[in-house]
């Protein structure tokens, strides 16, 4: 029999599959961390994920609160220093995958990490850019991982951090952008995938249980549909217990710290 | 050359109300016993850099020390955000704050062109990004061998970098390991340098290819065991999460936060002490 699970479960089961083995994965700190150190010790063994914060080939064995955390630089093959990470392993080209969260997206998949509001006069102001904006126009290739809600969804967004497919078409190649920019977006309640013409973010997968009609009310534009909707596969026990050992023994050694 | 000081004395000669200060670390070996004394000696109009600042800028913009901070994340890793940055980037308290924001990739660039003598740093990057609409000294300029357009910022060059490292000898170089952040190019980009470190021993003997900073290039050095704390130096102490984790409910009001840095900083007369106001489960609970 199969397991009960949680939509953060199947969240992060979906992103953790969409990585492969063998590929290096520039990793941002919190849900694509837990997907790609997921991947880690499931499907992909052999990937090699990078922390912006120096650390190369790190195999933490519990999840890391910061992008600096002990576990991530006496788990890694190699420390560099931080302009020698940007400089040579980002902007050299050596990344397939850059793995990023975000506060707020849009149907072309920009993402905003700044503010909300009035750039001067904000009504919220994030914590910035940090990475991403050149996470997401060296690597090869971006996904995106984050909760999908009508404050994340948003239809008119007021600044953007990292560039996704910038208004739709092939203005990201008029832009100067070669990469391929982000191909899918993973959340709580499916897979989204650019469409190959408008660039426009397509539901492409619903996790199972979940309806059209709740991935349309949590988005704040009009959402389509993919004409072949399929239904993610479910996790498997396998995935589930990796992944709750996992954040078992996090938890575990957050309170032992403490 | 280096003089071996307490850290009240060497934040009282090198730090200048108006300076602007840099007290790098990325995560790991964050300089918070410093910033505490900057909070204590009343420090005022400083410029803060830093591209990761956290909870220690956050105390040092609650605490009225700040004028402006440049930076390129300013949030308290893994847990949200830092409430005293926002409360004066969105309701100007205590004072408005000015910010000059940037990407981690230019940050870097910035450090390593200080670092270097250079004027200006160029890289890839803020293609499709809307920072350089809201930063003016973010500029493009054209490849002269290939005509590809380039982002361009200037280098940083603080008055005074401030780091905190594992070991010093006695004539003041330093050594440390682990993440190492921006650090070497922060203290080399900076006209004066002040290090605290966990231990000050006779002698180290790093393998070649460490990180050895030579004391002909440092101010001063100051023996802050556990001067990083929470953050932490690899080999010495662990990051203390719980109270990052701690620090949101801290700094969430104004009055709640102003009572800690009231019992905990300005209460105490130095790290040690303020160290001993924690409770020792490591748990910065407010008092």
């Amino acid at each position: 029999m199969t397991y009960e699970y949680t939509s953060s479960e199947m969240m992060t089961i979906a992103a953790s599959r969409m990585l492969k083995n063998r590929q290096v994965c520039f990793v941002g700190i919190g849900l694509p961390s837990a997907a790609a150190n997921l991947a880690r010790l499931t499907s992909t063994p052999d990937i090699v994920l990078i922390y912006e914060s120096g650390t190369i080939g790190t195999r933490p064995d519990i999840l890391p609160l910061s992008i600096g955390d002990g576990e991530l630089a006496e788990t890694a093959q190699m420390l560099v220093s931080v302009p020698e990470m940007f400089r040579y392993w980002l902007q050299g080209g050596h990344i397939d995958i850059g793995f990023l969260g975000a506060a707020q997206i849009d149907r072309f998949a920009n993402i905003n990490t700044t503010v909300i509001g009035d750039y001067y006069s904000p009504n919220v102001r994030l914590p910035g850019a940090g990475g991403a904006p050149e996470i997401s126009t060296s690597c090869k290739e971006i996904l995106i991982t984050l909760k999908q809600t009508k404050r994340s969804f948003v239809k008119e967004m007021s600044f953007i951090t990292s560039p996704g497919h910038l208004s739709g078409g092939d203005s990201r190649e008029k832009a100067g952008l070669v990469n391929k920019g982000p191909t899918a977006v993973i959340t709580d309640l499916g897979i989204l995938e650019p469409d190959p013409q408008t660039r426009e973010l397509v539901m492409t997968h619903l996790h199972e249980a979940v309806t059209v009609e709740q991935a349309r009310d949590n988005t704040g534009w009009d959402l389509k549909f993919a004409k072949d909707l399929k239904t993610t596969p479910l996790p498997s026990n396998r995935e589930l217990e990796v992944l709750r050992d996992l954040n078992e023994r996090t938890e575990r050694a957050q309170k032992g710290a403490a | 050359m280096a003089k071996l000081m307490t850290l009240k004395a060497a934040i009282s000669e090198l730090v200048d109300d108006g300076d602007s200060v840099a007290l790098e670390g990325f995560t790991h070996l964050i300089p918070f016993a410093a910033g505490h004394e900057i909070i204590r000696q009343c420090k005022k109009d400083l410029t803060l850099i830093r591209m990761t600042p956290d909870l220690i800028y956050d105390q040092l913009i609650g605490m009225g020390c700040a004028k402006k901070m440049i930076f390129s994340w300013g949030g308290n890793p893994g847990v949200g955000s830092l409430h005293r940055f926002r409360d004066a980037v969105e309701h100007h308290w205590p004072h408005p704050l000015e910010i000059e924001e940037h990407a981690h990739a230019d940050m870097a660039n910035a450090y390593e062109a200080g670092a270097s003598n250079l004027p200006f740093a160029t890289l890839r990057a803020y293609i499709g990004c809307d920072l350089p609409k809201y930063n003016s000294t973010i500029k493009e300029i054209e490849c002269p061998f290939t005509g590809e357009k380039l982002a361009a910022v200037p280098s940083i060059r603080p008055d005074l970098t401030v780091i905190h490292a594992q070991q010093a000898d006695r004539e003041g170089n330093v050594f440390l390991w682990g993440i190492t952040g921006v650090q070497k190019q922060a203290v080399l980009a900076a006209k004066k340098v002040i290090v605290t470190v966990e231990e000050v021993v006779e002698n180290f003997e790093p393998s070649a290819n460490q990180t050895v900073i030579p004391g002909w290039v440092i101010d001063a050095v100051c023996e802050v065991p556990g001067g990083a704390f929470p953050s932490y130096a690899q080999g010495y102490n662990s990051r203390t999460n719980a109270f990052y984790q701690e620090w949101d409910a801290i700094s969430r009001d104004r009055e709640t936060f102003q009572r800690w840095m009231e019992v905990h900083v300005l209460g105490t007369r130095d790290f040690a002490e303020f160290r001993k106001s924690i409770p020792l489960n490591g748990k910065g609970v407010a008092a």
